[in-house]
């Protein structure tokens, strides 16, 4: 019965799907300052982007993203020395305290240094880089490119500006090279505004004369044929999205901060998510545009996504469940539970249960 | 299939009209190609075919253009785009994605075709055009042919029934250009679509046109390639030797021309006269630059290796290769103010690379390849003015030179109003004003027709008069033969071959200009045969 089993072919996954899952783990980082699962789900991040990334330019990214995670857990740290305010017991180092003129009542420079002080700043600050770097693994495994092409018809022109904006920078900074190589061919007045305006100028008009040029390509190709609305319908789309996207903001605030009142978290998520969505409905109905080769949600994409939201969902239990697990007191050493455990090596299912991702760049193996 | 009926028309504010009564009609499945000087209404003819004019560059349109009977005034471009596909002539400004597929797919988004139909479509247009290897490469990592190649399968995959192609090649090498060129002639006669390009490089495209249009001043003319190119303002360098041998119907290929040569031949005698040094020249006296061992590395790839190159004084030397061969990078080098990671480079006596950039400027000046990046000021007079303050030199130096080179430019004009002829030669005036011993351009003869190479030509060869120790980085043959004394053929970053401009020229097929596959060894050009005649 049913089609024959076909082999599991490279592919690239929606780039949708790693989004969720990334946003999952992200979620679950800012529900946790246990340090043991903040590493874990940094290094299931990890792993997910070594084994399934391309070799992509925006790909090679997260190293930046584990740097700049580093870098944030360094200033926590370095800030709570600065700023201690020594609460805790474990006395490490005693630092003379800063007088503070009365203006800046409040505040503590210095003093007293602690070992709970120091681990709370760095269970917060691995938060933090925990977060980050979930975000990068997203922007290393997900084409961005190909998320903006699958954005929902509505948001159709925006995307493209967002594409045309990406290839033009480079372009830019290019052009700007140029123009100063050969502005010393010039002779150099020396600085201020006319250098200034000897760089600005000629780029200027570059980019200008590129932009026209751009534009008369698209309009030849036919864009914007579809999709005039009359005046009316244009404005209730426009108020359908905008209130919808500030009940998605607020709405996920509140899911995110566990302090904000709970009554703003779901009903506003929801309530965003469906004012947003008729909006996208109303906008995209009189769009007459269809996609090249949309990137599909197949299995592998839905158990990527689900995944993603699995762990964000059981870190929430886990939270509720077992606060000493969820936020450890810098006193004593962390506990774990195994539910807390399943949960965040969960995430770590796309790096092996999806298709590998097909090289943009690497030429084809010969046969 | 097309027709234009008493179409005139002007841009806002401008006192001449661009277009006047222009009368003309294209069947269909016909090839025709347009032929005019820069500025003379090639590009804003094609335009009216698709509604770019006046939908997007304003302007009154008057009169009629009609496709299959139907006026096509109101209907803005994006109406026409499954209809009429439209070639720019820089194919990365007319980009919109980043990958070759997608590029193709583009404009069948835009029509709101089936995903099935949009995959046939972008394979067949990948095979008929031969890119089926790029297909998931990004657009910038091309070279100039492909991207174009690309540019035009973007729009065929609409499958217009027209297609208009505005210099398609005026921003590309040769060998990119012959590329293109060759695809829109299989294009032609495979897809029996209705083409209209313009073209400054007639000797390609002439053989395959079935109609030739010559727009002068806004009026058109149109007949028989042939016919029509005996009274051309532009016309190939064969033409040019047709015209003056006499030749009825005139030559329009290398082949056609060869096979009338007898009569000619014993007219011009045995030896061709010297090709360029006219009487009266100055001897070389000395060098003016001299390069040994110059290297220059980006990174892990050496860029020029090892190149030693002497520039005479009062003569040009020619550096001719492909793309990527190396030329640029010699001549920033040379220049001083480009990277040098080896090697000597000497100018009376000194080395421009170990000067500030002021004074590296009054021995080597450099025409960059984009000449307008040194333009900055809103008049020609500002810019002349500015040019003499940077260099030290008298008031109206800069002036007193432009009017040498190109006289007759009104000061207040804008810059980017020049023609591209007069921009570089305002450029090279600015460059001369601070008395550089060796000038060097870089690739400038991109862009221009045949008049203003020949003009650019007069100004090498009375900077050569003037002492001037001159370089120039081209892949231009046949410029190269009207202006050089010595060539330099650069692949990888090597000199491949190098020596007087005759024998270097002579030695390689794929570098002889037309006259010599003419008329054989000796012969570089149509000037060389005029003085033979006398």
């Amino acid at each position: 019965m049913g089609r024959p089993r076909s082999p599991v072919l490279p592919r690239d996954l929606h780039p949708g799907a790693w989004w969720i899952w990334a946003l999952g783990l992200a979620a679950a980082a800012s529900r946790t300052t246990n340090p043991w699962l903040l590493v874990i789900i940094v290094l299931v991040a990890s792993v997910t982007v070594l084994s399934r990334r391309t070799d992509a330019p925006w790909a090679l990214s997260f190293r930046l993203y584990l740097a700049l995670g580093l870098f944030v857990v360094c200033l926590r740290v370095v800030f709570r020395v600065l700023l201690g305010g020594g609460y805790g017991d474990t006395l490490l180092l005693d630092l003379p305290l800063v007088p503070l003129p009365d203006w800046a009542a409040g505040i503590t420079l210095l003093g007293p240094v602690t070992a709970e002080s120091i681990l709370a700043g760095l269970y917060d600050g691995m938060r933090l880089a925990a977060v980050i770097i979930c975000v990068g693994a997203a922007n290393s495994l997900a084409n961005p490119r190909r998320m903006l092409a699958s954005l929902p018809p509505a948001l159709y022109e925006v995307g493209t500006a967002v594409v045309i904006a990406l290839s033009l920078f480079p372009q830019l900074a290019e052009s700007v090279q140029r123009v100063r190589r050969a502005r010393r061919l010039r002779g150099d007045p020396g600085r201020g505004v006319g250098a200034l305006r000897r760089v600005v100028v000629p780029v200027l008009e570059d980019a200008l004369e590129r932009s026209l040029a751009l534009a008369a390509s698209m309009d030849a190709r036919g864009y914007g044929r579809a999709g005039e609305l009359p005046a009316g319908q244009r404005r209730v789309t426009g108020a359908l999205l905008v209130t919808g996207l500030l009940g998605l903001c607020v709405g996920s605030y509140a899911f995110l901060d566990a302090t904000a009142p709970r009554s703003l978290s779901w009903p506003m998520l929801v309530g965003g998510v469906l004012l947003a969505g008729a909006g996208f409905v109303a906008a995209g109905r009189r769009v007459h545009r269809t996609r090249y080769r949309p990137d599909s949600w197949r299995a592998a994409d839905v158990l990527t996504a689900a995944t993603g939201v699995a762990v964000a969902v059981l870190v929430t239990v886990v939270a509720a469940g077992r606060p000493d697990v969820a936020i450890p007191d810098p006193a004593a050493p962390p506990a774990l539970s195994v539910l807390a455990l399943v949960a965040v090596m969960l995430g770590v299912l796309p790096a092996f249960a999806t298709p590998a991702p097909i090289s943009l760049l690497r030429p084809e193996p010969a046969r | 299939m097309i027709e234009w009926e008493q179409v005139s028309f002007a841009f806002d504010g401008a006192e001449r009209p661009t277009l006047r009564q222009v009368d003309l009609e294209v069947a269909e499945s016909e090839m025709v190609l347009l032929a005019g000087r820069t500025g003379s209404g090639k590009s804003t003819l094609l335009r009216t075919v698709n509604g770019l004019v006046p939908h997007f560059t304003g302007g009154r349109l008057g009169g009629e253009v009609r496709i299959d009977g139907r006026s096509v005034r109101r209907r803005t471009p994006r109406e026409l785009a499954d209809v009429v596909g439209y070639v720019g002539q820089d194919p990365v400004t007319t980009f919109v994605t980043d990958v070759v597929e997608e590029e193709l797919a583009y404009g069948m988004e835009q029509l709101g075709l089936d995903p099935q139909t949009m995959r046939r479509r972008v394979e067949e247009t990948l095979d008929l055009l031969g890119i089926a290897d790029l297909r998931s490469r990004p657009l910038r990592t091309l070279s100039g042919g492909q991207q174009q190649r690309v540019a035009i399968g973007a729009v065929l995959t609409m499958h217009p029934r027209i297609l208009v192609l505005d210099e398609p090649t005026s921003a590309l090498d040769p060998t990119a250009a012959e590329d293109v060129l060759s695809t829109v002639s299989r294009l032609v006669e495979d897809l029996g679509l209705t083409v209209l390009l313009a073209e400054h490089r007639l000797e390609r495209v002439v053989p395959f046109a079935d109609r030739l249009v010559v727009i002068e001043d806004g009026a058109v003319r149109s007949g028989d390639p042939a016919e029509l190119l005996a009274s051309s303002p532009v016309a190939p360098p064969v033409v040019e030797l047709g015209r003056l041998a006499g030749w009825r119907p005139l030559p329009l290929t290398v082949r056609e021309a060869r096979r009338r040569t007898g009569g000619l031949r014993d007219r011009l005698g045995d030896a061709p006269p010297a090709a360029r040094r006219g009487p009266g020249a100055p001897e070389p006296r000395g060098a003016a630059l001299v390069a040994r061992g110059v290297v220059v590395r980006y990174g892990t790839t050496v860029a020029v290796r090892e190149v030693s190159v002497a520039v005479p004084r009062g003569e040009v030397v020619a550096v001719m290769g492909r793309n990527g061969s190396g030329k640029s990078s010699l001549l920033w080098a040379l220049q001083g103010t480009g990277r040098r990671d080896g090697g000597s480079v000497s100018v009376a006596g000194s080395d421009p690379g170990a000067l500030a950039p002021d004074r590296a400027r009054a021995l080597v000046g450099l025409v960059p390849q984009t000449a307008t990046d040194l333009l900055y000021l809103e008049t020609v007079e500002a810019e002349c003015d500015a040019a003499d303050r940077q260099s030290d030199a008298g008031d109206g130096t800069c002036r007193s030179i432009l009017d040498r080179l190109a006289p007759g430019i009104d000061g207040e004009r804008h810059p980017r109003d020049l023609s591209e002829g007069q921009r570089l030669a305002l450029v090279l005036a600015i460059v001369l004003a601070a008395r550089p011993a060796v000038v060097a351009l870089d690739e400038p003869t991109r862009g221009l027709d045949y008049a203003a190479k020949e003009q650019l030509a007069a100004i090498l060869t009375d900077l050569t008069r003037r002492d001037h120790g001159v370089v120039v980085a081209t892949h231009d043959v046949e410029f190269v033969a009207s202006v050089a004394d010595q060539v330099v053929v650069m692949a990888g970053g090597e000199v491949v071959s190098a020596g007087p401009t005759v024998r270097v020229l002579a030695e390689s097929p794929a570098f002889a200009p037309q006259l010599s596959k003419v008329l054989g060894d000796g012969w570089l050009t149509v000037e060389q045969v005029r003085q033979a005649l006398l």
